[in-house]
């Protein structure tokens, strides 16, 4: 083992001390998402003395990094050869590790048009509840050997155990990106969207906020240009687009300092949901934020009607569970799941599901 | 125990929907992958979601293995049945459900063919994007159980990237929904872990596909190289130059040599190899993006180049492609195709390997490659009435995968390990990470039933590969560490 995998020995150590002890360990890179999830308990493990990128090269399209390294440093070394990360992960106000980038799997603007962090992941290294380290997937772009552990650890908030390393597939940043405002209504906008997005236009985010809705177009010039004609609208200067485009990601619009504040994943093309309030539009339609709901109103019954989840992104939940509940055959296979991978219950108890 | 299961299937699905004389058996005897074969002990072909929890209640309840087939196109032996073993056909389930423009989604059974999306799509301007070769008879519930590909992968992805949900059943018939129509959801990504699976954690009986617009334009630019490692370089320079072309593909000359007089594509022999290089769009994005793509492969040293004038030239030029396969069937009575993938940088290494290996092994193979996803389907060709012909072949692919994982790559791209590449499977990963598959195909299979013997060696089984391999002096590149 070099010396960059030393934590792994503590960690590996530590693990095994609190599975004799009947404790539990709580995963934690820069704490940016803190908020997210059910609960925090267990002794802190800090994740970010294991750190660096250990290999990128431009034309092969992959970057790996371990677990602790910032992800502004991922996204630096990445902007100097001109790729990116299409996922667009949040920033929600720090300097997120990309370890918790991917434990968490919560993906930006681009989402519906690029892909959500989970389509980007290729490979994992994982230490788990037995102190087992596991290698999954790769760094090559197909890979169908095996289960697909990895992309099943994105978004599993920690629970199956230590992400130690990630492989990430890139893409080249777009030549040209344009932003576009159009005054429309809620249904409209939403409309507006769906209808676009079954066009071959160059459509890399659209959000609706407070009557008005905000496109960006990324790619070759001559699309983006012709698409732009397409839409019309008010092109918006790249700084305020800028700070429309990060504060969405990053949850720092207004309206994301509102508690509650429900975050509900829908049908692209759900027509509005009765809530009583306007919400926060993003995903071409398919993510929606909405504060100042009634105390009566019920999103997640309105949620699950019209096909989808609504999390409890802020605000102290009284005896329900902030995230969406799960049927009972799947909580079954979570729970059975959990018990293979962390048979001592080490790794953040309570933080995706109550009692897991 | 044979006939109760065959007696209980009797019972809950019509008379049609049984099969269990020997010549009913044969036609489902093996998959894509001929060399494998075995007899079921029967084969049901439900017609309904019901049948189908009603044969996996059967099944569970007699612990009689089940083995779940779409068209039977796959090339890793992943639907060979179970001797004994319940042969679960979903052909009979072939009805697309619903198309939803506006959401751009459609709703199929699996048995529904991949070609027949898209051609339903069409009046939409709307397709589905996974385009497997196979894909005028290979089915969207086989292609979820292979994560099957394509080649406008490394642009449009794979299955796992374009299947929004998916429902079926459990052994003990119960019924599972992953996914949604809404773009999250909670809990664990189920749905990625399920997509690959091949039939080993549950069975599909719909499927929730993403539609994307058809590009209004597409054109194909054909490129020859006087040395594969160029060709390979030249892949690298149109990625580095920040281009992702719908498809790259490569082929080497003794694929070209192969397919050019059976399609006459028009492909330039001389070449050590050729690239194909597609790009798609708007017409301004297609020909800004063609004539960089142009510009990059002529400073990689291009020898000649040639971009599709018209729609029936580009299909022309796709042809040859896409008979690689059949055209190896003209070259040699067998051949098999292998599907590992390697980090692109490594592609003249492995082709050079593959040249001695032709020489060690005294069999052809040719090669045809995704270049763009590193994704190589070398061709062996054999002939399986001379003695020792198929033992040899079988080597021959089994050294390609492990030289595949040596340089970093994995041993399939897109075809799945199924039966085929079990032993492989003790190559790439350790016994640990054995045990976590085992782990999680028990989460959701406790009786293991489900296409069991399939996709994870078992360590017995990997000890004994082990063994053969040293003793038949095939390890390869022996001052390479092991896993």
């Amino acid at each position: 083992m070099s010396a960059a995998d030393e934590p792994i020995g503590e960690w590996r150590e530590r693990i095994r001390a609190a599975g004799v002890a009947g404790t539990s360990l709580r995963l934690k890179g820069a704490g940016t998402k803190d908020f997210y999830g059910e609960q925090l308990q267990g002794e802190l493990l800090d994740l970010r003395a294991h750190r660096g990128i250990i290999a990128y090269e431009p034309s092969e399209l992959v970057i790996t990094a371990r677990c602790g390294t910032p992800l502004s440093q991922v996204e630096e070394v990445l902007a100097r050869q001109g790729q990116f990360l299409a996922f667009e992960p949040p920033l929600y106000g720090g300097d997120p590790t990309i370890g918790g980038v991917i434990a968490a799997g919560l993906s930006g603007p681009r989402r519906p048009y690029a892909g959500a962090a989970r389509d980007f992941v290729l490979g994992t290294r994982l230490l788990d509840g037995n102190g087992e380290l596991l290698r999954f997937g790769g760094q090559v772009m197909k890979n169908v050997a095996g289960f697909d552990v990895s992309r099943l650890l994105c978004g599993s908030l920690g629970i199956l155990g230590v992400i130690t390393e990630v492989s990430l597939k890139v893409l080249p940043l777009p030549r040209a990106e344009i932003t576009v405002r159009l005054e429309l209504g809620e249904q409209a906008a939403v409309e507006s969207f769906n209808r676009w997005a079954g066009e071959p236009l160059p459509l890399s985010a659209a959000a609706w906020d407070s009557g008005a809705a905000w496109v960006r177009l990324s790619g070759a010039a001559p699309a983006v240009a012709a698409a732009r004609a397409r839409l019309g609208g008010e092109r918006i200067d790249e700084a305020p687009a800028h700070a429309f485009w990060s504060g969405l990601r990053d949850g720092a619009l207004p309206l994301f300092a509102a508690q509650p504040l429900w975050r509900v994943s829908l049908p692209a093309a759900a027509p509005a949901l009765p809530l009583g309030v306007a919400p926060l539009i993003d995903w071409g339609g398919a993510l929606r934020w909405y504060a100042g709901v009634a105390p009566d109103a019920d999103p997640r019954a309105r949620a699950s009607a019209a096909g989808g989840s609504a999390l409890l992104w802020r605000g102290t939940p009284r005896d329900a569970p902030r995230l969406h509940p799960l049927p009972g055959v799947l909580l079954q296979l979570h729970r059975r799941l959990k018990e293979r991978f962390d048979p001592r219950g080490v790794f953040n108890r309570g933080r995706l599901l109550a009692g897991l | 125990m044979a006939q109760d299961i065959i007696a209980a299937l009797a019972e809950v699905l019509p008379p049609d929907a049984v099969l269990a004389t020997t010549e009913e058996l044969h036609p489902y005897e093996c998959d894509g992958l001929t060399v494998f074969r075995q007899l079921p002990k029967v084969v049901a072909l439900p017609r309904t979601e019901e049948e189908v929890q009603a044969v996996l209640l059967a099944c569970s309840r007699l612990a009689v293995p089940v083995v779940a087939r779409g068209s039977g196109t796959g090339l890793s032996g992943g639907a060979m049945p179970h001797a004994g073993g319940v042969l679960l056909s979903l052909s009979r389930m072939n009805q697309i459900l619903e198309i939803d423009p506006l959401s751009r989604t459609a709703r199929l059974q699996p048995g529904v063919r991949n070609l027949a999306v898209s051609e339903a799509a069409a009046a939409y301007g709307l397709y589905y994007a996974p385009d497997p070769s196979s894909q005028v008879a290979c089915s969207i519930g086989g292609n979820v159980a292979e994560n099957s590909g394509g080649v406008h992968c490394l642009k449009y992805g794979l299955t796992v990237h374009n299947v929004l949900a998916v429902c079926g059943y459990g052994i003990d018939g119960e019924r599972i929904e992953l996914g949604s129509r809404a773009a999250d959801g909670p809990g664990l990504d189920l749905l990625a872990l399920t997509i690959g699976s091949e039939g080993l954690l549950m069975v599909v009986t719909e499927v929730l596909v993403k539609l994307i617009p058809r590009a209004p334009c597409v054109q194909l630019v054909m490129a020859s190289f006087p040395e594969v490692h160029r060709a390979a370089d030249a892949v690298a320079a149109v990625i580095g130059a920040g281009i992702i072309p719908a498809a790259l593909e490569m082929m080497d000359r003794k694929a070209t040599a192969a397919v050019e007089p059976f399609v006459h594509a028009g492909y330039d022999l001389e070449a050590a190899a050729i690239l194909l290089v597609e790009s798609d769009g708007t017409a301004e994005e297609v020909a800004d993006q063609v004539a960089e793509i142009e510009r990059v492969l002529r400073a990689a040293g291009a020898s000649s180049l040639r971009v599709s004038g018209s729609e029936a030239e580009r299909l022309r030029l796709w042809s040859g492609r896409k008979n690689a396969f059949p055209a190896a069937g003209r070259l040699s009575p067998d051949y098999y195709c292998m599907d590992g993938t390697i980090p692109r940088k490594h592609v003249g290494r492995v082709l050079e390997a593959i040249e001695r290996m032709e020489e060690r092994y005294r069999l052809r193979c040719m090669n045809v490659f995704h270049a763009g996803d590193g994704n190589l389907h070398p061709v062996i060709l054999f002939d399986a009435n001379e003695a020792g012909s198929w033992e040899r072949a079988e080597r021959f692919g089994a050294e390609i995968l492990e030289l595949c994982v040596e340089l970093g790559g994995t041993i399939t791209g897109e075809h799945g390990v199924g039966i085929e590449k079990i032993n492989s499977m003790c190559v790439q990963f350790s016994p640990a990470e054995r045990a976590a598959f085992f782990a999680i195909k028990q989460a959701f299979d406790p009786k293991g039933l489900l296409n069991p013997g399939k996709l994870i060696p078992t360590l017995a089984r990997c000890a004994e590969y082990g063994r053969m391999r040293v003793h038949a002096g095939a390890l390869a590149h022996p001052e390479l560490p092991r896993f």
